[in-house]
């Protein structure tokens, strides 16, 4: 039977008029006039979506009061702010502020949907004198301009349990490797561990290996931004990494299978473990139910006597940073929005309530964040704090790495025993995937 | 009907485990959802040491939850209606008629089922914002858009199911129709849907879950007013906190209007009416 | 599609007593008509994103491009043939990863189809309680899958899960194994999605069973069939067409299937479980490589049109013998 002429001409024609695939349009995200609405991607800091709202509501009154530019705010979960990032940047309609992991930043460089923090973009929102160096750092490729400026920072801590300390005549949290896994194999009973791991999630796997490589004298890309990762360095953070498990014997193989994200401090807060490596987290362990006298933090420990060429890195910089959209059709209201987030009140008063670090050395004076918690964490920000690798693969690093300790956390755990040269092996398989 | 003995055991049986096998885990969520949060981590236990029922109360809080389960209902009732209509038209149409294209038409139309989203994502959200330039259609960021493209996906499975549910409807009852005096699609309407009801029904709950489930569709084409259930519900994982507890009396909440539809619906799950009829 | 006589339209077995009435379509066009709003709906969604898609296949897609498409160069079969080289790291692990899949996919296939026919099977004679017995079966279905899905996660922790703690009470095993690694997270998989599919296979063969008229059983179990004759007799044969959808899309849907594996393993499932969407997403699309991540899904898509083709054909002639 032969289509009739009507329907072949209809199905034509709907071809024709359907556009393929455009690329970039510059679309209308607000109006461009005097008083201008911007469109603010918010990431979720908060207890909840709604809570993220409500604290930022009055902030956003202040700021239209001050400028008479209108804010309109959405809070976007984590899980799928970069899905949404993404398609912005493929279609050219998103929003003219928002908020991005911090390690994102450079690949969101590479994209060049952002606009770039040059010196005169600085300038407009105060400079970048302002900021911590440490937070500063991770905001795009070394050598050109920030894609973004840092809004809240967190760094790693070693989060340990001064009532199980004190139970056990451990006097203070451990500042060496070695004194580190002598307490732990003390704490470690009938049960209980000294350690608890997020073992079988990527992001905290590769932190920590980064952290322990950087203290190897190790590093995951070379000058050139070329991978390097089956390195003696790396290899051995990694041993060190997995030996907690399978030689000390301080770390539950059990946390080969934490892998949702919340498993080791939920450990931690409800006692099943006397330590964990984990970033600022007082409202998550309130929430848990852990008696804030019992919670101690100090900096992750460092290897006595430190390798030749090895750093003193014990977090890598972690916080979230804010970026301008270059499609934006109000960048000077972008900017002031920037310039404002970033001001002194306003670090003082957000990183106050989602229990963040101020990403502006002005923000310190604050009382507010006079507490030895903090403190310690702004040290290890100022001094002893360093930016993951800032490349454009970061995040395919992330993955290849990650799964690959997790691959050997997993052999340990099933009880294979996991030597330097498996290790060697798996990180020279990862790197191929680079491509390297 | 003589039912052995040992059939009717073995019905006992064999449904008794499928059942366990089947609320098993929900037994879990229910108890999770009626633990302070970190217990839910904990040891698992029959009975809860601690039960509270605040995740009930704060899982309205938390999430606008309310909000996205009106628009879950909204999207999939008119997403899965409207799809159920069109693969009808086209079911009839593979099933009753063999035309030129038929093969062509029913294997493309299935290799869509073979193609991973993330591929279709981003061209059909560039599709959408220049359609939605040209022609002032706004199909991000709202429901129609999400309607649009939930029942394209159902299609396929729908056409091919429905297409098979008709062909197990003997063609002499088309033709018994026709007899009477209507057309094709008047015997169409009148006996044959009637026949297919249970098919239909089947293939309508299918369109339905599907949409109601889907979750990377619905994270770019949604705004926060127009959120969905499927994505709504990642709310719960929040920068520092997972709420497992409340993750697990949200799921168990918004479920049951859709377990009452389906003890509703079930019935005509055997509303066939060929039995007999065709003599 | 079920071989039948041919109807021509507007002939029927004896000449209407009244004039036809007056069509808008013209004769022998209506299966087309019928189509239309199949065909245009399925192009703007489906069919034109996804030529795109295997467009983006050809062009090195990367972040940098991610702007402007149609500037990023040109790539040949570059990406095809990154994903083909089985001498390399990632061409072995994409082997590995099919194989797991295929296998993970025909046990599901094979043990959701048994599920679903016996559970039909055994509901479709009438006894107290049969709508709250479908009613639960069709629970699970019900259910969201992150949730019901980390909650398996929960279940199948090996110190603190539900699963551990039923077999040591049981005494079924003398130390708690894994599940969510090493050897038993293949079966851990398995047990999961069977879960989630059976349900709705249950819900198909259900409806496809109504329209089998009741006096064949009666004529089959006077011939002397018992129940399970009545089975292989009467119901199969007069499923087929249902049967054969029904096990086609359950195979495409379980081994294209990312939410189950991905919420209960997370981004790094161990390598006994290493399913293919997952693979091909973690490859790729987590790092904005479209290109290669298009060129393997183009690669898995011309696998399964060759599967459902083979299939397609072998059910034709099956169709013919019988």
């Amino acid at each position: 039977m032969r289509p009739t002429k009507l329907s072949t001409l209809a199905c034509a024609a709907m071809l024709a008029a359907v556009p393929l695939a455009a690329c970039g349009s510059s679309g209308s995200n607000s109006s461009s006039s005097a008083h201008p609405t911007l469109t603010y991607w918010a990431s979720n800091q908060g207890t909840s979506l709604q809570d993220d709202q409500q604290v930022l509501a009055p902030q956003i009154a202040k700021f239209t009061k001050q400028t008479g530019i209108k804010v309109k705010v959405q809070v976007i979960p984590w899980t799928t702010l970069l899905n949404q990032i993404t398609a912005a940047t493929v279609s050219g309609k998103g929003p003219d502020v928002l908020n991005i992991g911090n390690t994102w930043s450079a690949s969101l460089q590479a994209t060049g949907a952002f606009l770039p923090f040059t010196s005169s973009v600085m300038n407009q929102i105060g400079g970048s004198s302002r900021f911590l160096a440490g937070s500063l750092s991770a905001t795009g490729a070394v050598g050109k301009p920030p894609t973004a400026v840092p809004l809240y920072s967190t760094a790693y801590g070693l989060y340990y349990n001064k009532a199980e300390f004190a139970a056990a005549g451990i006097s203070g949290p451990p500042a060496t490797w070695a004194e580190f896994v002598a307490d732990a194999k003390k704490l470690t009973k009938n049960g209980h561990y000294g350690l608890t791991l997020e073992a079988g999630q990527i992001p905290e796997n590769v932190h920590l290996a980064f952290e322990l490589s950087q203290q190897q004298g190790g590093s995951f890309f070379d000058s050139a931004g070329k991978p390097t990762f089956d390195t003696p360095q790396n290899v051995a953070a990694i041993k060190q990494m997995i030996d907690f498990m399978q030689a000390d014997k301080i770390a539950n193989p059990g946390d080969a299978q934490y892998s949702k994200g919340t498993e080791a401090l939920t450990d931690y807060a409800t006692g099943k473990a006397a330590m964990v490596f984990w970033q600022t987290a007082s409202g998550s362990l309130a929430k848990l139910g852990m008696k804030a006298s019992n919670i101690g933090v100090a900096p992750l420990p460092l290897p006595s006597p430190m390798p030749s060429g090895g750093k003193k890195v014990t977090s890598m910089v972690a916080g979230i940073n804010i970026a301008i959209m270059k499609d934006s059709k109000n960048l000077s209201a972008a900017e002031k929005f920037v310039k404002f987030m970033t001001s002194t009140p306003e670090q003082e008063s957000l990183n106050h309530t989602y229990g963040s670090l101020p990403t502006v050395q002005a923000a310190y004076s604050d009382p507010a964040f006079n507490t030895p918690a903090v403190h310690t964490f702004r040290s290890i920000l100022s001094t002893t704090a360093a930016p993951m690798p800032a490349v454009a693969a970061e995040s395919q690093f992330e993955t290849a790495v990650g799964t690959a300790i997790i691959h050997l956390y997993s052999s340990a755990a099933t009880g294979k025993t996991v030597t330097s040269s498996m290790i060697g092996q798996a990180l020279s398989q990862a790197q191929q995937q680079l491509g390297g | 009907m003589h039912e052995p003995a040992w059939f009717r055991w073995a019905r006992v049986i064999v449904l008794t485990l499928l059942g366990l096998f089947a609320i098993a885990p929900v037994y879990v969520m229910l108890t999770a959802s009626l633990k302070p949060l970190p217990d839910v981590e904990g040891a698992f236990r029959w009975i809860p040491s601690h039960l509270t029922l605040s995740p009930f109360i704060d899982m309205w809080q938390t999430i606008p939850l309310l909000t996205y389960l009106e628009n879950s209902l909204i999207v999939c009732s008119v997403a899965s209606v409207a799809s159920v209509i069109v693969a009808l038209l086209a079911a009839y149409a593979v099933s009753r008629y063999r035309f030129h294209g038929r093969q062509v038409f029913s294997v493309t139309i299935l290799s869509t089922q073979m193609f991973p989203g993330i591929l279709f994502l981003l061209p059909l959200f560039v599709i959408f914002v220049n359609l939605s330039q040209d022609t002032g259609i706004n199909l991000y960021g709202s429901r129609t858009g999400l309607i649009i493209t939930y029942m394209t996906f159902t299609l396929p499975f729908a056409i091919w199911m429905l297409a098979a549910y008709l062909d197990t409807i003997p063609r002499e009852l088309d033709e018994a129709a026709t007899v009477d005096g209507t057309g094709p699609l008047g015997a169409f309407i009148r006996v044959v849907i009637p026949a297919a009801i249970p098919g239909i029904v089947a293939v309508l709950i299918y369109a339905f879950m599907t949409a109601w489930s889907e979750m990377l569709f619905a994270s770019v084409l949604t705004n926060d007013s127009t959120r969905t259930l499927a994505v709504g519900l990642q709310g719960y994982a929040t920068q520092n906190q997972v709420y497992w507890n409340q993750i697990m009396a949200a799921s168990l909440t918004v479920s049951v209007p859709i377990v009452v539809g389906f003890l509703l619906l079930q019935r005509y799950l055997v509303a066939g009416m060929t039995a007999g009829s065709v003599k | 599609m079920v071989d039948t006589i041919r109807v021509k339209q507007g002939v029927t077995a004896s000449a209407p007593s009244s004039p036809p009435k007056r069509r808008w379509w013209r004769r022998g066009s209506l299966p087309y008509v019928l189509l239309i709003p199949a065909i245009l709906l399925e192009l703007l969604i489906h069919i034109i994103p996804m030529l795109a898609g295997v467009g983006i296949s050809f062009l090195q897609l990367t972040l940098f491009y991610l702007r402007n498409w149609r500037a990023a160069p040109f790539a040949g079969f570059s990406n095809y043939a990154v994903a083909v080289n089985f001498s390399s790291a990632t061409g072995q692990a994409l082997l590995h990863s099919f194989t797991v899949t295929i296998i993970y996919t025909l046990i599901v296939l094979a043990g959701a189809w048994l599920f679903g026919m016996a559970a039909a099977v055994l509901t479709q004679r009438a006894f107290r309680g049969r709508g709250a017995v479908r009613t639960l079966f069709l629970i699970p279905y019900a259910l969201p899958v992150f949730a019901s899905v980390i909650t398996w996660n929960f279940m199948l922790q090996r110190d603190t899960g539900m699963v551990n703690q039923l077999l040591m009470s049981l005494h079924l095993v003398g130390s708690r194994p894994f599940w969510l690694i090493g050897q038993d997270s293949f079966w851990s998989l398995v047990i999961v999605q069977l879960w989630r599919t059976w349900p709705f296979a249950f819900l198909i063969l259900t409806a496809g069973l109504q329209s089998i008229p009741a006096d064949l059983y009666e004529a089959a179990s006077l011939d002397g069939a018992g129940i399970l004759g009545q089975v292989r007799h009467v119901t199969l044969p007069l499923i087929r067409p249902v049967n054969r959808v029904l096990l086609l899309v359950l195979f495409l849907w379980t081994f294209n299937d990312f939410s189950v594996p991905f919420t209960l393993f997370g981004s790094a499932p161990p390598s006994q479980a290493d399913i293919i969407s997952i693979h091909i997403y973690e490859n790729s699309f987590v790092s904005w490589n479209f290109g290669t991540g298009s060129a393997m899904s183009v690669l898995l898509l011309l696998f399964l049109l060759l599967v459902t083709l083979v299939y397609l054909a072998l059910g034709r002639r099956g169709a013919r013998h019988a």
